[in-house]
């Protein structure tokens, strides 16, 4: 396959970056899209030219490292993750684009690789459950209906690569929060810290600057590992539900 | 020098709780006093970091991807095993201790399993305490499935994203420290070296892979949680980045490196489709439940999983099921593999030459496609979507990748390396499986190392040399350190050759897999260790970096990783050379039944390696650790 | 009352103001839609002059009709806020090229409110305006004497620009009722699987129904 690439090449995050055109004479189409990539590299670092900077790891589509925006998709045209994308998907002599995630809370630091460090602020924020290492009941002590664990499992999978908000018009980051929120909102083990979790990660949400859902439900249709918009309805439930009701103890054992 | 394993007195089952009562405390008013460098951040670094933040130290934790989420252990599918015997089919931490060493070929150490065995089991506990989503029944209790042949239903398991969702609890476990103040993480930054003064460990020596900057960390423990070694063999099932830099550079600074030569290949993976490929990708091996495996009897070169279907069934060798009629298709790893490598070397293999069929026809015939689809629906679709062949209408092709890496840094029981004050947990250390791990068994070593062990450990090792035993990062080692790794750099981005780091890193591979991978040789490997020390020679003259140090430089990360590979390969070759028997995972040509079974020699190599550092191209010497079986009876394994 | 301070100044707070008074004007609307209904009965406009009457003099209806106000505003206002701060959230460096998914509608609340808004100027200015502070002619029924509005409004249903001009803006209602409905339930997170589809159904018959009958009445009086 003959294909001809535009990509995005930016020398560092304080330069002006560019489109730059390349042609890939002898792509396969069993390659994968990154897999053309490195084969383009070669030939460019052959020429003396410095390869296209990517992010990238375990290239079977569940770290959620690899991030590129392709001809106006995230991870291209199929749902999946970029390293899970093969040539055989573009057509013989087709022009491909290939951009970085785009948004305000992403910056650009080289080429195709973002800054996505905004997502493990707001992790760290509230996503997780407070226990220790030890102390903890028997696994089987609480009982977890089926459909529950499911449904909190389909959340749990989101790999946090970002698609949802390169997708969003807004850059909003809700469908990402909002399958943490979701999964320990359904699970009794979250069910303590259910209120101040949801006040505190959308809190860190929009300290980070990201915009706010419109529900246009491009997340969700970009997203490669299918997770739901019923996610973010559910935390929109919980985080009103919070800040309606949720109070904090005064320190002087009730009341000063 | 004399390796001391550190193994406590007693019996089996209460080394470790009485173990866990000698061990030194430090008094919790103290322990702020303390800082501990954690290096990696997958299940075994998460975990860890998270649990000694919790306890009060100062954490710093380092990863070299953009996130502590993206670490390799997302990748497990399968599960994690623990002796709840929840299901009540006979199991029991004896009963998983026997099963692992026996799994591991009788090359672990009796005392190590079975404390792994017995952490299992509050590993479970943990996890579902974090949140994380497994499998239940309709009851609302934990589901479990038999795994990798086992014959109990000790496997506890999130669908086919098991590691993901361990990994996300660890994360989330770690997240909260970071959160806390506890733990200091450092994204994007890669260990280049670790220094030691006065014998100890003292701290590590990073590199900000955004600026490019070098800088020095002290603390009075180091952890590596790094992981394995698999891309020495360029291809493999292991993320891009995984790479055996910071192991290799703790070896290179004194710390013994544990049975190199033991990896381990797994048989389910898709084949090779050409010179691009940059990675290999694993399908459970629970699809050789149902699969039959086979390739033509006479020799059909470019065959297709399309027009296989045309090869009348008395033209087919169904060879797993001809010479293991007992277990047929589910024969362990390592025998599977060998025996995909066997007919391909006869020219029997199709494809490209270098797979087998995975033949799914009679299961469809027996049970419906539809039943086959909900068991293996989202494994046959990752085979569609990177082959491009549609698996229900031919058989799958498959063929054995590197998977796993049993060997690792040599620790003692306390998971220290022969280097006081350092560590390695996981992967990264050589210490429970042996020859050869057993499925679902990697994420529990991963978490009981670091939920469950090294908080205990190290606090012995913190508590005996007291919170003013620390060296400032101004002490010249660190200087000597960050200017060593300074030149490092400065000397890769200037050879300016002709070659780039992959074609390097792709002829170490091959040259790896063909004398140093499913079966090895005398004679091979003495040729793999002439092109390997070539390579190395050719690597320091004629690769070719662009760009600069003081930026992010994708290629200067790759080349340091591979120039450390490569070393490691020559290392790995002579572990190979030196054990001259076969077991688990190590099949040595010379040692094999009439049958041409792995034959193990339990007289002469009953011992772990320990490989010692004696200078650039010296030739390492071999320490023996003896192994002791005491419980266990040594038996060979049969399965006819 | 810091926390309601927070509530309404994040992103998801913002949401719900969106969406409360979203849905508050869609219920204005179809009590609009009843009133406006008056105007095809064929009585000379005696039905319509009443009911403007009473709309605009009866006091509880005259408190809600300031809180409508207030919601339109508030919708407005808000929603210019929320689209200046996305627009910040997306960041200066566009997309070379987009290939949105997603339904149009839910993409272009803005583009269709501003036509919206435009067209409620020209609305207000000449009916709600001419009704409160112009000089309408009155009219005897029984003993009441009350504005013709009907006049007024015959008149302008006569001007074929104004007709092409209302029945535009009824379509951009249309599509930002199609988006809107719906999305106000899950902005309040209003969703559940079993409701999900009768709230789907409700909210695209409403959208499409009401603007069209509301488009349906100038047509109708153009030709008669």
């Amino acid at each position: 396959m003959k294909i001809t690439l535009k990509v995005w090449r930016q020398k560092n995050k304080d330069t002006k970056g560019a489109f730059k055109t390349y042609q890939v004479d002898h792509a396969s189409p069993d390659m994968s899209f990154l897999e053309m990539i490195d084969v383009l590299n070669t030939d460019l670092i052959k020429k003396g030219e410095e390869s296209i900077a990517f992010d990238h790891d375990c290239r079977e589509g569940i770290c959620g490292m690899c991030s590129l925006y392709i001809n106006g998709h995230p991870h291209g045209p199929l749902q999946t993750t970029t390293c899970q994308l093969h040539m055989r998907t573009f057509k013989d002599g087709e022009t491909i684009t290939v951009e970085p995630w785009r948004a305000n809370a992403f910056p650009v630091i080289k080429d195709l690789v973002v800054d996505r460090s905004a997502f493990d602020r707001i992790q760290q924020a509230g996503g997780y459950v407070n226990v220790n290492t030890g102390g903890v009941p028997d696994a089987n002590m609480i009982p977890i209906s089926k459909k529950i664990a499911d449904e909190a499992f389909d959340a749990a999978t989101c790999i946090g690569c970002g698609a949802c908000v390169a997708a969003c018009k807004n850059a909003s980051a809700m469908l990402f929060v909002s399958a943490k929120v979701s999964q320990f909102a359904l699970l009794p083990q979250g069910q303590v810290e259910r209120k101040e979790r949801a006040e505190k990660m959308i809190a860190q949400m929009d300290a980070e600057g990201f915009g706010s859902c419109t529900n246009t439900y491009a997340c969700e249709a970009e997203c490669p590992k299918g997770i739901k918009v019923a996610n973010i309805a559910r935390m929109n439930r919980e985080y009103f539900g919070a800040m309606l009701s949720s109070y904090e103890v005064s320190s002087g054992g009730g009341g000063e | 020098m004399k390796l001391d394993s550190k193994i406590p007195e007693g019996p089996l089952a209460e080394k470790w709780s009485k173990h866990k009562f000698n061990l030194k405390l430090v008094n919790p008013a103290n322990k702020r006093k303390y800082e501990v460098i954690v290096v990696g951040t997958g299940l075994a670094g998460a975990s860890a970091a998270a649990s000694l933040g919790e306890l009060g130290y100062n954490v710093k934790a380092f990863c070299f991807q953009d996130s502590p989420r993206r670490a390799h252990s997302i990748a497990a599918q399968g599960g994690i095993n623990a002796a709840k015997n929840y299901q009540n089919d006979g199991d029991s931490v004896y009963r998983l201790f026997y099963d692992t060493i026996k799994g591991g070929d009788y090359r672990a150490r009796e005392a190590n399993v079975h404390r792994l065995a017995e952490s299992s089991v509050s590993i479970i506990d943990q996890c579902v305490a974090q949140g994380v989503p497994f499998a239940r029944e309709y009851g609302g209790l934990l589901a479990n499935r038999s795994f990798g042949g086992a014959q109990v239903s000790r496997t506890f398991y999130a669908r086919g994203q098991t590691g993901q969702q361990l990994l996300l609890g660890a994360y989330s476990a770690l997240n909260r420290q970071i959160a806390n103040g506890k733990v200091q993480m450092y994204n994007r930054t890669e260990m280049l070296d670790v220094v030691i003064v006065d014998g100890k460990a003292r701290g590590i020596i990073t590199r900000d892979l955004l600026t490019g900057k070098i800088e020095s960390h002290s603390a009075h423990a180091v952890l590596l949680c790094t992981g394995g070694y698999g891309n020495v063999f360029y291809l493999s099932t292991n993320a891009k980045g995984s790479n055996v830099t910071a192991a290799w550079r703790a070896h290179k600074r004194g710390a013994f490196f544990g049975n190199p030569c033991f990896t381990q290949i797994h048989p389910t993976c898709i084949p090779v489709s050409g010179d691009h490929q940059s990675k290999l990708t694993l399908m459970s091996e629970s699809l050789r439940n149902d699969g039959r495996v086979w390739v033509p009897k006479k020799a059909m070169p470019g065959l297709k999983g399309i027009d296989a279907v045309k090869v009348p069934e008395s033209e087919r060798d169904y060879f797993l099921e001809r010479k293991y009629p007992s277990f047929g298709n589910l024969v362990p790893r390592d025998v599977a593999s060998r025996n995909a490598k066997i007919v391909c070397d006869e020219g029997r293999g199709v494809g490209s030459g270098l797979a087998v069929f995975l033949d799914f026809t009679d299961a469809i015939k027996r049970v419906g496609e539809d039943t086959i689809r909900a068991k293996y629906g989202n494994l046959f679709d990752m085979y569609a979507q990177i082959t491009g062949e549609n698996p229900y209408k031919g058989p799958m092709m498959i063929y054995p990748a590197v998977h796993y890496t049993m060997g690792g840094l040599w620790v003692d029981y306390n998971l220290m390396t022969n280097v006081p004050g350092l560590y390695a947990l996981g992967e990264a250390n050589f210490s429970d499986h042996g020859a050869n791990r057993l499925g679902a068994s990697a994420l529990m070593q991963g978490l009981a190392d670091g939920y469950f062990v090294i908080p205990y450990t190290v606090g012995d090792y913190l508590a005996n040399i007291g919170w003013a035993d620390k060296v400032g990062t101004d002490h010249p080692a660190f200087k000597e350190a960050i200017q060593s790794s300074e030149d490092r750099m400065n000397k890769l981005v200037n050879i300016k050759g002709k070659k780039t780091v992959d074609e390097f890193h792709r002829q170490l591979g091959l040259t790896m897999w063909e004398y140093c991978g499913m079966s090895r040789s005398e004679q091979g490997l003495k040729k793999a260790k002439q092109i390997i020390q070539d390579i190395k020679k050719e690597f320091w003259t004629n690769v070719n970096v662009l760009g600069t140090t003081t930026e992010l430089n994708q290629e200067l990360e790759k080349a340091n990783r591979v120039a450390d590979f490569i070393e490691l390969g020559e290392l790995m070759v002579d572990d190979a050379l030196a054990r001259a028997e076969s077991c688990g995972g190590h099949f040595r040509e010379e040692s094999q039944t009439p049958e041409g079974e792995a034959l193990r020699k339990d007289d002469e190599f009953a011992f772990v390696s320990a490989w010692e550092f004696k200078g650039e191209n010296q030739p390492e010497e071999l320490h023996k650790e003896e192994l002791r079986f005491e419980n266990v009876k040594l038996t060979q394994r049969s399965y006819k | 009352m810091k926390w309601l301070i927070d509530l309404f100044s994040s992103s998801l707070g913002r949401k719900v103001v969106m969406a409360l008074t979203g849905l508050f004007i869609i219920l204005f609307l179809a009590v609009h839609l009843i009133g406006n209904l008056q105007l095809l009965k064929d009585d000379g406009g005696e039905a319509f002059n009443v009911y403007a009457y009473f709309m605009t003099h009866n006091p509880l209806i005259k408190i809600v009709s300031y809180v409508n106000y207030a919601f339109f505003i508030f919708h407005i206002l808000w929603a210019i806020a929320l689209t200046r701060k996305n627009r910040e959230a997306r960041g200066p460096q566009g997309y070379a090229i987009k290939n949105s998914k997603g339904i149009w509608s839910s993409r272009n609340m803005g583009i269709l409110g501003t036509i919206i808004l435009a067209f409620l100027i020209i609305h207000m200015r000449q009916f709600w305006g001419e009704m409160h502070f112009g000089s309408v002619p009155l009219k005897t029924y029984g003993d009441h004497e009350v504005k013709d509005l009907y006049l007024i409004v015959g008149a302008a249903f006569k001007e074929w620009w104004y007709v092409a001009l209302y029945s535009l803006a009824m379509i951009a209602i249309a599509f930002h009722l199609w988006h809107g409905f719906e999305s106000a339930f899950q902005t309040l997170g209003l969703n559940h699987m079993k409701y999900n589809p009768v709230i789907s159904f409700v909210g695209k018959t409403f959208s499409i129904v009401v603007p069209a009958l509301f488009a349906l009445i100038p047509i109708v009086m153009f030709f008669v």
